[in-house]
């Protein structure tokens, strides 16, 4: 090998080696890093008790109830749900069936007391009227599963 | 009838370089003011072989058969850019239509995703080029790492500042600590660090391998950010553009294909005129130079 070819091998082995040494202390972070947990993390107790963490996931359609400024909503992971509670102004993307991220803490009640509310906001991006066929579709199929039921 | 002497000239002077050193190990010359680009023996008739031998990429490591290439690469992004950036404005605010869920908001998406792409991918190409010169020793490889930085801050920034913008309507807030959104800062800083770090140097050798070394080790970053919506739960909203498929309307992903492409070419055109001013900066002793207008 000549000194070029020996410098560029030193080179890329370190990077490799600084990419393995990251891959691992993320690996080992992973769980510190994430933004929110989950309804079924909370439910399998897996987040903090007596601390502020972000519970994230989407807003149970029709779940909301507004009384004044006050806010109850359930939020879903379609697997488990866990129970919000807040006081304050939601965010103009707040909605029925959409992704919301709160931050706040889990009483003994299991409800979940939220300071501060986020609209975590999917992916795809249409117009509205691609929107509305999207809905229209959906309540289509609703309608032909419980005809099958 | 005196250019093709000289070139003879200068391919049989190459030739005996060559003879008196036969190690290839020797490294290309550092040097301040070297006037003699070592391959330049430019063969007419093997020009065929010589692209296919790859010679023809090595030749513009030469700061000055680079120089002029890059005045040419140069205007042609601006024009590109330019055309690109007017097409791609106009579909974006005029023939996209409004976001079922954010309204006129979304717009930001064809300034803001492009630039976040090109600070991910200026920052790779700066890796690209420091580890390229730290391996070869080949000035020009520093050059341009050092005329990529600015704009890869400066996408950075405008990334980050374009996402808080529509995050406030969008999400009710500026700024969250989320993995995307901490570890596109931190490329900010790797940036900013790059930059400081190559000027705090008088001797700009010592500058470039220090510089280089940041440029590398910070490239572990970029697929944090990139796979960061995937690896980690985060309010930042998953990739909408993926090798396969998107999930956009396909207007929208139009002007914003055309405005990627124009950041692209605004990135190169900058980046080549950046690249001019450091060749004559570095060079303002060779002899070359003084044969150059402007």
């Amino acid at each position: 090998m000549t000194i070029k070819q020996k410098r560029l091998a030193l080179i890329l082995g370190g990077v490799l080696l600084l990419s393995a040494a990251t891959a691992l202390v993320l690996f080992a972070l992973r769980d510190n890093l994430a933004f929110f947990y989950t309804p079924s993390q909370i439910v399998s107790k897996e987040a903090p008790v007596n601390r502020t963490f972000r519970i994230g996931g989407m807003v149970e359609a029709g779940s909301v109830k507004r009384t004044g400024i006050e806010v109850a909503f359930r939020v879903t992971d379609t697997a488990q749900i866990v129970p919000v509670t807040y006081t304050g102004i939601l965010p103009d993307l707040f909605k029925e069936g959409k992704g919301v991220v709160a931050q706040g803490t889990l009483g003994a009640d299991g409800v979940f007391r939220a300071k501060e509310v986020l609209a975590k906001h999917d992916e795809n991006y249409m117009p509205p009227e691609a929107q509305a066929a999207v809905d229209k579709a959906n309540q289509a199929r609703e309608r032909t599963q419980k005809t099958l039921k | 009838m005196a250019r093709t002497e000289q070139q003879s000239n200068e391919r049989s002077k190459a030739r005996s370089n060559r003879a008196s050193n036969p190690s290839p190990s020797i490294p290309l010359p550092e040097g301040e003011g070297s006037v003699e680009p070592t391959f330049t023996s430019v063969n007419v008739g093997n020009a065929r072989a010589e692209r296919f031998s790859g010679r023809w990429f090595w030749r513009f490591a030469s700061p000055a058969a680079f120089y002029p290439l890059a005045g040419t690469i140069e205007k042609l992004c601006w024009f590109v850019a330019i055309a690109l950036t007017i097409i791609g404005l106009y579909i974006g605010f005029f023939r996209a239509p409004t976001d079922a869920t954010q309204g006129e908001v979304y717009r930001v998406i064809y300034i803001h995703v492009p630039a976040a792409w090109m600070a991910m991918v200026i920052y790779l190409a700066m890796a690209f080029w420091s580890a390229l010169g730290l391996a070869f020793g080949t000035r020009l490889s520093f050059m341009m790492s050092h005329a990529l930085a600015p704009t890869g801050a400066m996408m950075a920034a405008i990334s980050l500042w374009t996402g808080a913008l529509w995050g406030r309507p969008t999400w009710g807030t500026y700024w969250v600590w989320d993995a995307r959104l901490t570890s596109t800062l931190i490329l900010f800083f790797l940036y900013i660090g790059y930059i400081a770090l190559a000027a705090a140097f008088d001797d700009k050798k010592k500058g470039d391998r220090a510089s280089a070394l940041i440029a590398l080790v910070g490239a572990v970053n970029v697929p944090i950010i990139y796979f960061s919506v995937q690896w980690w739960n985060t309010l930042h909203q998953g990739a909408s553009v993926r090798p396969g498929g998107s999930s956009m309307a396909s207007t929208m992903l139009t002007a914003m294909m055309v405005m990627t492409f124009a950041f692209w070419a605004y990135c190169v055109a900058v980046a080549m005129h950046r690249v001019r001013t450091q060749i004559i900066e570095r060079e303002r002793d060779a002899k070359w130079l003084a044969g150059v207008k402007q």
